[in-house]
């Protein structure tokens, strides 16, 4: 498992490596797709370059990464080879803390579960890989400190990032194959599922490959090496929101809580992840969802303490580090607001460019609701599989948010290969999949249309971006109710009949 | 009517034989001027003036114009006191206007006109009512918004430094102002948002568009121009208006700023229909507060109005080079102000000294030798006051007619130029190309540059650049722009080497705006207000240091601080960027449809929501329910 692992880090390093060094970086950090202005690498250099003048990086409009963020940089620009221990060390650390957890549960659950063997975790095995990796991005890295760029070791920054990433969810899709595997073997011992349904059910042997999948829908994505060679800190914000999936599977409260707070440090809007990491725990705890359980609230009020605590401090830190709260304003207000009207892939840019002004603050207010609006009915629908209203809560973020860019949509798209067993319930994955290529392939054809050639106006940049945005949510929706439906079938059977014994149709009523 | 045009004969005559009175008096004193006190010499048309006829014409005129109940109620109380000589000695009135032939053909005409307000303006909470020659409007504008420097201008056209070298007051495209407060403000911006709006009113010009999103406080680059060495750039305010078109409206209100109008003197030049007929239009107001003598003993406001022209008499002019006043002007001059204590017409023929180039008529024997702009001029010196000025037919109608052409002007030493690089509406860059033409004299420049917000500057792409190699600043200051709030201010020290052109280039974003942020040709682009590169440029021959009162207004106007330099301030061009628009007309459609795929995903994820899969039980055909109905009712077993 390690071998395949360790050649796809190896080959996305390369791709990444490869795309730094051509003329097509620069072209491609330019592009409005990949880049918004929250997480455009230019920005960031602007923010340094502010810093160094003595002028603090909020007072423009043209920074809006967190403080930790900027100093983060500032100290990497400085010292990247000890970042870069740092970081290795860090996931180091965090593999030999999550090993000997594994090895006690799987001490537990080898007793019934014979087949787990498949899912041996071989801790080490990643770890090696990791390491390989590790040296071969070190190898290219030194390769571009001789080719002397001031902010070449960035580049090594965001490899790492997308590394994490990749890993981070490479070993979550695992934990979580097990979990699933593990429950479907209770509710076939408990006789749960109806007797025809046992094609609807997942073997060891597919799923085997399944969080290499992943990890190579992630790294190999187009929209995560774009992102990456265009520095966007958007592949950051992706790991972290990749490690806190992990740590939550993992079954590490605190780490999640820490986690989910620096992603909602970082955007706002991973909020919502909330709901589904409780209630992933509270599931792992076999605590029911029961208001009136003292039980319950004592660990929704701990995780809620873990998560709140972990926020204060973060926001304290970056309030000590600037001496102000100048960031709020400049980056959650940027957030939430909506400013800056610079076109991207998402629906808000045109939208408040046409608005009329009086109309301004309620659809602003109307459009920002609807992203946390779903978390709640979500999560009622879904509590039973919090995983999955994970994914849910990522895509309808990265779709319904203000800056949206491709790196977004790829960190969701990493996980529809965990859902590959619900593929024969998808209605119209051919036309979304059509959809979703060709408005990739028209994006950059109608910009250079209406900002170069001048042939065509705004409306036709428009027009593909509403069409991407209507390919995604036909994409959620449908893996939604594939989800819905081949619960729907576990439980009353695959093959339905009428009551005169003819074969019937599912209809949502 | 005809009473009134008796009237004004009567005054005209009254001028004359007060004028001829003047100038007697005048070459009295020329013979022992230099034990004579500067007193003296301002007080000598008071005292021509002294049987009261003109300073009376003068206050009815003025009285005319004002409509301040207040003013009337003291008008008693004034009379008197204007005509007692003692009290109406300090202020005084100064008009002058220099033409100099420009190496391109062109004729360059800049009048300036001089008030001298003499009012104790430091001493707060005086309420200072009593005007004579300064105008009132912009008196009570003063007290009222405390202000200490007040510099505006207007401009049609752009001064070309490489074909007409430097003006005697430079000013940039469209609409300057910049205010120094006193100190004692409290609230800069609102009294700045009022300054505007008056202003606005009193010049008909569009200055109430000066706003915070265009308003910037250069550190450096703006100085006081008077006296008192205020540093705090807290009570500094600058705005340009680039696209402001400058107009009659805007020349109507400006004469009627000067003691006289455009009745008497200079200004009687100043009709639109030839001033705007030209290739460069500048007018300007300064107020500052200024030394009365040399001692510096009493303080007096200072009110500059200036206005410089350029007239391209070569191509109207068929190919001849051949100018005249009435050939510029349509109109000779007549006479001078009578309230003015001075009035002169120079006419610049240093590059003319044997006469071989142009010829001059009528000939003057008065000859004037300034040193202006780091450079020594000879001026032929027309003085109006003196009656012989106007010869045989009561006008003077200046003549010059050129013999052959023009030598090889003397490079500018100090040149800037601006234009936008890159293509299409994402980025682009802006590059400011300063030359410095001295053979071997390095010195430093300051460069400001006020950018709107909706072209985002990167600071980090900045790079300085002289003989291609990397010149560093050695001082910057920048204020980025906080969108729809304020601008980009970048200002820059930079030394500049000998002979050499150093290139200055940062990049920027273009904004995609709000529809109603476009101005209503929103196409057309947008315009950005010119760079201005402030220096102390090394001088030729040594500038004058000593304050003299009978200094020519011309090179007067910023003071020497030392002899090896001059000051300089040059304008860059606007830029004119355009901005990637919206389609106007889709407002609707845009909502509507935005609206649509948000409701696609709201109503796809409510569906899957709330409702649960069931499996189909087809309904039963009509025809087979409505059997079904009777059969019921007749209790027969229903159809399936």
């Amino acid at each position: 498992m390690a071998a395949p692992l360790t050649l796809l880090l190896i080959v996305a390093v390369t791709i990444r490596a490869v795309l730094f060094r051509s003329s097509l970086a620069e072209l491609i950090s330019a592009r409005v797709e990949v880049v918004s202005p929250l997480n455009a690498w230019k920005r960031v250099v602007e923010g340094l370059a502010l810093l160094d003048l003595g002028v603090s990086p909020y007072s423009g409009d043209v920074f809006h990464e967190t403080p930790l963020m900027i100093y983060l940089f500032h100290f990497t620009v400085d010292y990247a080879e000890i970042v870069f221990i740092v970081s290795a060390y860090f996931v180091d650390c965090l593999s030999c803390f999550l090993k000997p957890l594994d090895r006690a549960k799987m001490a537990i659950n080898s007793n019934y579960l014979k087949s787990d063997l498949l899912f041996n975790f071989p801790g080490c095995c990643e770890l090696i890989s990791w390491f390989i990796t590790i040296i071969v991005c070190l190898c290219f890295c030194k390769f571009h400190f001789l080719c002397t760029c001031k902010y070449t070791d960035v580049r090594l920054c965001h490899q790492i990032a997308d590394g994490i990433t990749a890993l981070a969810l490479y070993l979550s899709i695992q934990t979580y194959n097990k979990d699933v595997f593990r429950k479907q073997k209770y509710a076939l011992e408990s006789d749960r599922y109806s007797a025809d349904c046992l094609e609807l059910l997942r073997s060891p042997k597919e799923m085997f490959y399944i969080p290499l999948k992943v990890a190579m829908f992630y790294l190999l994505n187009p929209f995560t090496i774009l992102s990456c060679v265009a520095k966007s800190t958007c592949g950051l914000n992706n790991a972290i929101i990749a490690l806190f999936i992990f740590c939550t599977l993992k079954g590490s409260a605190l780490l999640s809580g820490i986690l989910l707070a620096l992603a909602t440090y970082q955007s706002i809007y991973p909020l919502t992840l909330f709901a589904p990491a409780l209630l992933f725990f509270l599931q792992r705890l076999y605590i029911p969802v029961n208001l009136r359980r003292s039980s319950f609230w004592f660990f929704t009020l701990q995780y809620a303490f873990m998560y709140v605590g972990s926020l204060v401090v973060i926001t304290g830190l970056s309030f000590f580090l600037l001496g102000s709260w100048d960031f709020i304003p400049s980056v959650y207000g940027f957030i939430f607001s909506v400013p800056d009207l610079t076109p991207n892939i998402g629906l808000f840019w045109y939208f408040f460019a046409e608005m009329f002004e009086h109309f301004r603050l309620f659809f602003s207010c109307v459009f920002q609701i609807n992203v946390f609006f779903y978390t709640i009915p979500l999560s009622i629908k879904l509590k039973e599989h919090p995983v999955f209203l994970i994914f849910m809560q990522i895509a309808i973020i990265s779709i319904f948010k203000s800056y949206p860019t491709v790196g977004d949509v790829a960190l969701y798209m990493a996980f529809l290969p965990a859902w590959s067993h619900l593929y024969r319930f998808l209605r119209n994955i051919f036309l979304v999949s059509c959809v979703l290529l060709a408005c990739s392939a028209l994006f950059p054809v109608l910009w250079h249309l209406w900002i170069y050639a001048g042939s065509a106006n705004s409306n036709f940049y428009y027009a593909i971006t509403l069409l991407f945005n209507f390919g995604q949510i036909l994409l959620v929706a449908d893996y939604f109710y594939a989800y819905l439906r081949r619960e729907h079938h576990l439980t009353h059977g695959l093959y339905l009949k009428k009551k005169d014994g003819t074969e019937a149709t599912l209809v949502l009523k | 009517m005809a009473a009134h045009r008796c009237g004004l004969s009567l005054v005209f005559i009254l001028i004359f034989s007060s004028l001829a009175c003047h100038s007697s008096c005048d070459s009295l004193e020329n013979a022992n001027e230099d034990t004579e006190e500067k007193q003296s010499v301002s007080d000598t048309p008071r005292e021509v003036n002294s049987d009261g006829s003109i300073a009376a014409e003068d206050l009815n005129e003025r009285r005319g114009r004002s409509t301040d109940a207040e003013l009337d109620r003291r008008d008693g109380t004034r009379t008197s006191e204007a005509l007692t000589p003692a009290a109406a000695a300090r202020d005084e009135f100064q008009e002058e206007l220099v033409i100099r032939p420009l190496h391109s053909g062109d004729i360059y005409a800049s009048f300036q006109f001089r008030t001298l307000w003499d009012t104790d303006f430091l001493q707060e909470g005086q309420k200072v009512s009593h005007y004579r020659l300064f105008p009132k409007s912009l008196g009570q504008v003063l007290s009222k918004f405390s202000v200490r420097e007040l510099h505006i201008s207007f401009t049609q056209g752009f001064w070309r430094t490489m074909q007409w070298g430097q003006p005697f007051i430079p000013s940039p495209p469209g609409a300057e102002l910049w205010v120094w407060f006193h100190d004692t403000v409290s609230d800069v911006d609102g009294n700045w948002k009022e300054l505007t709006n008056v202003l606005s009113g009193i010049f008909c010009a569009s200055l109430n568009f000066i706003d915070l999103t265009n308003t910037v406080q250069p550190s450096a680059s703006f100085k006081p121009l008077g006296l008192g060495n205020a540093t705090d750039h807290r009570f500094l305010r600058y705005a340009t208006l680039p696209r402001e078109i400058v107009c009659t409206e805007n020349l109507t209100p400006w004469k009627k700023l000067l003691p006289c109008g455009s009745k008497a003197g200079l200004a009687v030049l100043l009709k639109s229909e030839k001033l705007f007929h030209s290739s460069f239009h500048s007018q300007a107001v300064h107020i500052r507060p200024v030394c009365q003598d040399e001692q510096c003993t009493s303080k007096a406001w200072e009110l500059r109005q200036t206005l410089n022209v350029v007239f391209d008499l070569y191509t109207a002019g068929q190919g001849k080079k051949e100018w005249s006043l009435f050939k510029m002007f349509s109109r000779t001059l007549t006479e001078a102000c009578p309230l003015a204590t001075s009035s002169k017409v120079y006419v610049d023929i240093t590059d003319n000294p044997e006469g071989e180039l142009f010829e001059l008529s009528p000939a003057t024997p008065l000859l004037s030798q300034a040193v202006v702009l780091g450079d020594r001029r000879t001026y032929s010196v027309f003085d109006l006051t003196r009656a012989e000025t106007f010869g045989q037919l009561r006008s003077l109608n200046l003549l010059l007619r050129w013999k052959g052409d023009g030598g090889e002007m003397l490079r500018p030493l100090l040149h800037a130029e601006r234009y936008v690089a890159g293509f299409g509406l994402q980025t682009g860059e802006i590059h400011t190309v300063i030359y410095n033409n001295h053979p071997y004299r390095a010195f430093p420049v300051l460069l400001m540059d006020s950018v709107p917000w909706y072209l985002q500057l990167y600071i980090h792409t900045l790079t300085v650049t002289s003989k291609s190699r990397d010149n560093k600043p050695s001082y910057i200051h920048y204020q980025p722009a906080k969108d729809r709030h304020r601008p980009h201010l970048l200002e820059m020290l930079i030394q500049l080497p000998p002979h050499s052109m150093t290139e200055v280039t940062v990049q920027f974003e273009r904004a995609l705006l709000k529809w109603t942020e476009y101005t209503p040709d929103p196409n057309h682009g947008f315009y950005v207000g010119s760079s201005v590169v402030s220096a102390l440029v090394p001088s030729m021959v040594a500038m004058n240091t000593n304050f003299t009162q009978d200094q020519p207004l011309f090179s007067s106007f910023v003071p020497v601080k030392e002899e090896s330099s001059y000051f300089v301030r040059v304008y860059t061009e606007p830029l004119l960027v355009n901005l990637p628009t919206p389609d106007f007309s889709m407002p609707y459609n845009v909502i509507c449809l935005t609206c649509t795929v948000v409701a696609v995903g709201y109503g796809s994820f409510y569906n899957l929501l709330t409702r649960t899969f069931q499996v189909d039980e087809p309904s039963l055909p009509l025809a087979k329910r409505l059997a079904n109905l009777i059969r019921r009712i007749r209790g027969v077993p229903l159809l399936t």
